[in-house]
C-alpha cells in the first residue's frame, strides 16, 4: 500500500522535475527555443525520466519479489515444530504467515499447541521483515530519484542534446512491452510443456494420441471400482475436426462469395451498409452464437429431422426412420452450422481485404481483352488471390478448432469417435473446460490431462497458423 | 448479323480486309475508322473532357499528345468504354466504330473490348503461364477449336509481337518472369491473339528502358499496317517518331489535330507550339 502511494508520490516529483527542467534551459538561452539543440519540453522529458524511471522501477521489483524474499528470509530458520512436517504442509505453513502479513488469501488451517506458537514467532519475524523492506524500498526509491535528478540536472543547458536520449528511453518503452509480450507467452507454454509432462508421466503419450476411449474418471479410493480412467484422446480430436469440417463447409463457400460480391460487384452504397453489418455479425460474443444453438437452432434441427423420419417410418427405410425419430437437440450438426455462421464475417472480411489486394490493372487488363465480370472473377483474380485466400481459410479452421462456447452448448459432451454428423459429440476444448471446472485437484491425470490436450491442440494450431501466415506472405511479396 | 454482335465474325473480316487504306498515308482527309464527336467524359460532377472530336483513321497511327492531366487516357478509356467500370463515370457525345456508335444501348461493352484491344500503361501480364497470358483472350472467345488451333494462335501472336524468339523454349514459365519491355510485349501479343481492329495504348512506354522503348516503338511501327493504333504518349519525341496523326490535348479538349509532320513543324495554335517546343507541360 506505502508503495502505492511512494509511485504517485514520485510521479508528482517527476512532473515537478518536466516543468523544472524546462524552465531552466530556457531561461538559460534567454527564452529562445531556436537557440537550443533540443526543444525545452525534451529537456524537461530527460530530467522527469531520470528522475522517475530507476526508482519506480525498484519499487516495481520489490512490490513483485518482495512476498519470495520474505519467504526466503522467513525459511532461514525453521523452528522445531515446522521442520518435522512434510514439504506440502511447510509451503501452507509458510505461505499462510506471509499472507497474513501482506493480507493475501489465508488457508483455512488452525495452528495449535507447538505450531501454533512457532505460528505467533514466525508472524512477528515476518511482520519484521515486512516493515524494514518496505521502509528500505522507499529510501532506496527515494534515494535513486534524487540522483537521478542531481545527475541529469547539471546537464540541461542550451547545447546539450536531450531529444536523441529521450528518444533512447522511448524505444527502450517499447522494447520492455514487447518482452512482457513475448515472456508472457513463454510463460504460458512453458507450463503447458511442464503439466502436460507430469501428465504424460500418468498416462503414456502413445494412449493419449492414439487410444480410443475417452473416460477421465480417477478413483478417490484405491479400491474403487473401475478405479482406472481411460485418456484416449482420438475421439475428442474427431468431435473438433467433425464440428471444424461442418464449420468450413458453411463458412467458406459463403463468406469467401460474400467477399467477392463484396469487392466486385457491390457499389459503393451496397459495401457501406453490407460490410458494417458483417461486422456486426464478428461482433457477437460466441457464448450468445452458443445459445442460439441450443435454444433456436438444435430445435428446429431435430423437429426437422423428426418428422422427416416420420416419413420413412413403415417404409423400406424403416430403420432410418427410427434413427432420425430419435435425433436429439444436441448434435455436431447444430454446433457446426452456427460455427460456421460465426466464421462467415472472419472469412469475408480477410478475403476481402486479399481480394482488394490484387491490382487493379489485373481487373483492367482483363475486362480490356472483352471478358466479362465473372470470367476476370475465376480466371484472374481468383487464381491471384488463391494463396491468400487459403491462408484465410486455414486461420478459420484454427479458430474453429478453439472454438469453445457453441460446442459446450450445442454438440453435447459425450466423447464418441464417430463422423456422424446428427450424433452427440465433444472437442477437445470442451473437454478442458469440463475437466477444469468445479472443485479440482491439480495432481490427479484427470485434471492433468486438461494440459495434455491443452498442449497438442495448441500444437495443431500453432502449426496451422504458421502454414497459414506463410501462405498470406508469400502471396503478399508477390505483388508489393 | 453485324460485325459488332459477334466477335467471331469480325475476326475473320479482319483477316479479309484489304490495304487500299494504307495508302492513304498522312494525308488530311483520311476515313476515321473511329470517329468521335462531341465527346464529353464527367467523374461525378468534374468534367475531365470537353467537345472532343476526332477522326482516327485506320492503318495508321493516332498519337495523343498533352500535359499531364488534359484527358488523354480519359479520351482513349471512352474508345473501348473502360470508363463504364468507374463507378460515377459518364461518357456524352458520340463514338463511331466502322459506322456503329459504340455508346449505343445495343452494343454490348464485353463483345466492343474484343474488337478494341488496349495496353496500360505498366505490363500488366496475368499470374499465369506466357502461352496461357496470350491463350486468355481466344479461350474467353472461343477462337480455336482446339489445341492446335490454339496453340498456332498463341505462336502468330507472339511472332507479331517480335517476343516469339526469346519465349519459344519457355511458354511454361510465368509471365511475370519477363522483364519490363518484354512483359509489354507480351501484353501487346495478348491484345492482338484476339485480332482486334483497333489497339488503344496508354504511354506503353512510360515504364520503359530506351531499348525497350525502341523496340515497342518498331513494334507499334509493325503492326500499323493492320490495326488502327491510338497512342497516347508524353514523349514528343515518341509522338513524331510512331505516328501519322497527332491531336494535341490541352485542360481537356483537343487543341489542335492533324497530320503528325504538320502539328510538330508548323503548329497553327501557340499552345500547341508552347508545348511542343517545351514551353510548359
Amino acid at each position: 500500500m506505502l508503495i502505492w502511494i511512494a509511485l504517485l508520490g514520485l510521479i508528482l516529483f517527476s512532473v515537478t522535475a518536466y516543468a523544472a527542467g524546462r524552465r531552466k534551459v530556457l531561461s538559460a538561452a534567454g527564452g529562445r527555443a531556436r537557440l537550443m539543440h533540443s526543444l525545452p519540453g525534451y529537456h524537461g522529458a530527460y530530467l522527469a525520466l531520470w528522475t522517475a524511471a530507476p526508482a519506480i522501477i525498484l519499487l516495481l521489483l520489490v512490490s513483485l519479489f518482495g512476498a519470495q524474499i520474505e519467504e526466503i528470509v522467513l525459511r532461514a530458520d525453521p523452528p522445531a515444530a515446522v521442520s518435522t512436517l512434510p514439504d506440502s504442509t511447510q509451503d501452507v505453513f509458510y505461505n499462510d504467515v506471509v499472507a497474513t502479513v501482506t493480507g493475501g488469501q489465508v488457508s483455512q488451517t488452525i495452528y495449535d499447541g507447538a505450531l501454533g506458537s512457532a505460528f505467533a514467532e514466525k508472524l512477528v519475524q515476518a511482520r519484521d521483515i515486512h516493515r524494514s523492506l518496505t521502509t528500505g524500498a522507499l529510501i532506496a526509491a527515494f534515494i535513486l530519484a534524487l540522483a537521478g535528478a542531481a545527475m541529469a540536472w547539471p546537464r540541461l543547458s542550451a547545447d546539450f542534446a536531450a531529444r536523441p536520449r529521450v528518444e533512447r528511453w522511448i524505444a527502450v518503452l517499447f522494447l520492455a512491452c514487447s518482452v512482457v509480450a513475448v515472456l508472457t507467452t513463454l510463460g504460458i507454454v512453458a507450463s503447458l510443456v511442464w503439466e502436460s509432462w507430469r501428465f504424460f508421466q500418468a498416462v503414456p503419450v502413445f494412449e493419449f494420441l492414439f487410444g480410443l476411449t475417452w473416460d477421465p474418471q480417477i478413483a478417490i479410493r484405491a479400491d474403487q471400482v473401475a478405479s482406472s480412467g481411460a485418456f484416449g484422446a482420438v475421439p475428442l480430436f474427431m468431435g473438433t475436426f467433425l464440428i471444424m469440417m461442418i464449420a468450413m463447409t458453411v463458412a467458406a463457400p459463403v463468406g469467401l462469395f460474400a467477399a467477392i460480391y463484396l469487392s466486385e460487384y457491390a457499389g459503393p452504397t451496397v459495401r457501406a451498409v453490407v460490410k458494417p453489418l458483417l461486422e456486426i455479425l464478428a461482433g457477437i460474443p460466441t457464448v450468445v452464437y452458443g445459445f442460439f444453438a441450443a435454444l433456436t437452432v438444435g430445435p428446429l434441427f431435430r423437429g426437422a429431422f423428426n418428422s422427416l423420419g416420420a416419413q420413412f417410418i413403415g417404409g423400406p427405410l424403416d430403420g432410418l426412420g427410427l434413427y432420425l425419430m430419435q435425433v436429439q437437440n444436441q448434435m455436431a450438426l447444430v454446433a457446426g452450422a452456427v460455427m460456421g455462421i460465426m466464421l462467415i464475417p472472419f472469412v469475408s472480411s480477410l478475403s476481402d481485404d486479399i481480394i482488394n489486394a490484387v491490382p487493379q490493372s489485373l481487373r483492367d487488363g482483363s475486362l480490356a481483352m472483352g471478358a466479362t465480370r465473372s470470367e476476370t472473377i475465376t480466371r484472374v483474380i481468383m487464381p491471384a488471390a488463391l494463396p491468400g485466400v487459403m491462408g484465410a481459410l486455414l486461420l478459420a479452421v484454427s479458430r474453429a478448432v478453439g472454438e469453445t462456447m457453441i460446442v459446450t452448448m450445442a454438440a453435447g459432451l459425450q466423447a464418441r469417435a464417430t463422423f456422424n454428423p446428427l450424433d452427440t459429440v465433444t472437442t477437445v476444448t470442451v473437454q478442458i473446460v469440463t475437466l477444469l471446472t468445479g472443485d479440482q485437484e491439480f495432481d490427479s491425470p484427470k485434471t492433468l490431462s486438461a494440459f495434455g490436450l491443452g498442449l497438442t491442440l495448441f500444437l495443431i494450431t500453432l502449426m496451422l497458423n504458421i502454414v497459414a501466415l506463410r501462405i498470406v506472405q508469400r502471396y503478399r511479396e508477390q505483388y508489393d | 448479323m453485324t460485325p459488332m454482335s459477334n466477335p467471331r465474325s469480325s475476326f475473320k473480316m479482319t483477316a479479309q480486309r484489304d490495304d487500299a487504306l494504307a495508302s492513304a498515308g498522312t494525308s488530311r482527309a483520311a476515313v476515321g475508322k473511329v470517329s468521335a464527336t462531341d465527346v464529353s467524359v464527367f467523374y461525378g460532377d468534374k468534367q475531365a473532357l470537353f467537345d472532343v472530336s476526332l477522326d482516327m483513321p485506320d492503318r495508321m497511327v493516332t498519337a495523343l499528345i498533352g500535359p499531364s492531366g488534359c484527358g488523354k487516357s480519359t479520351f482513349l478509356r471512352c474508345i473501348n468504354r473502360m470508363n463504364d467500370t468507374i463507378p460515377g463515370a459518364r461518357v456524352d457525345g458520340k463514338i463511331i466504330l466502322d459506322g456503329e456508335d459504340i455508346n449505343d444501348r445495343k452494343v454490348d461493352p464485353v463483345l466492343l473490348r474484343a474488337r478494341v484491344g488496349m495496353v496500360f500503361q505498366k505490363p500488366n501480364p496475368f499470374p499465369k503461364s506466357i502461352f496461357e497470358n496470350v491463350a486468355y483472350g481466344p479461350r474467353i472467345h472461343g477462337f480455336a477449336d482446339n489445341k492446335t488451333e490454339l496453340a498456332d494462335i498463341v505462336e502468330s501472336s507472339l511472332k507479331r509481337a517480335g517476343l516469339w524468339k526469346e519465349v519459344a523454349d519457355r511458354l511454361q514459365a510465368p509471365g511475370t518472369s519477363l522483364s519490363g519491355g518484354q512483359q509489354q510485349r507480351l501484353v501487346i501479343a495478348r491484345a492482338i491473339a484476339v485480332s482486334p481492329e483497333v489497339i488503344l495504348m496508354d504511354e506503353p512506354c512510360s515504364a520503359l528502358d530506351p531499348i525497350a522503348t525502341a523496340k515497342i516503338e518498331e513494334l507499334i511501327d509493325d503492326l500499323r499496317s493492320q490495326y488502327c493504333i491510338v497512342i497516347v504518349t508524353h514523349s514528343m519525341a515518341q509522338a513524331a517518331r510512331v505516328s501519322q496523326r497527332t491531336a494535341f490535348f490541352h485542360m481537356g479538349a483537343v487543341v489542335e489535330a492533324g497530320a503528325t509532320d504538320e502539328i510538330f513543324t508548323n503548329p497553327r495554335d501557340t499552345r500547341t507550339q508552347d508545348y511542343i517546343t517545351g514551353r510548359f507541360g
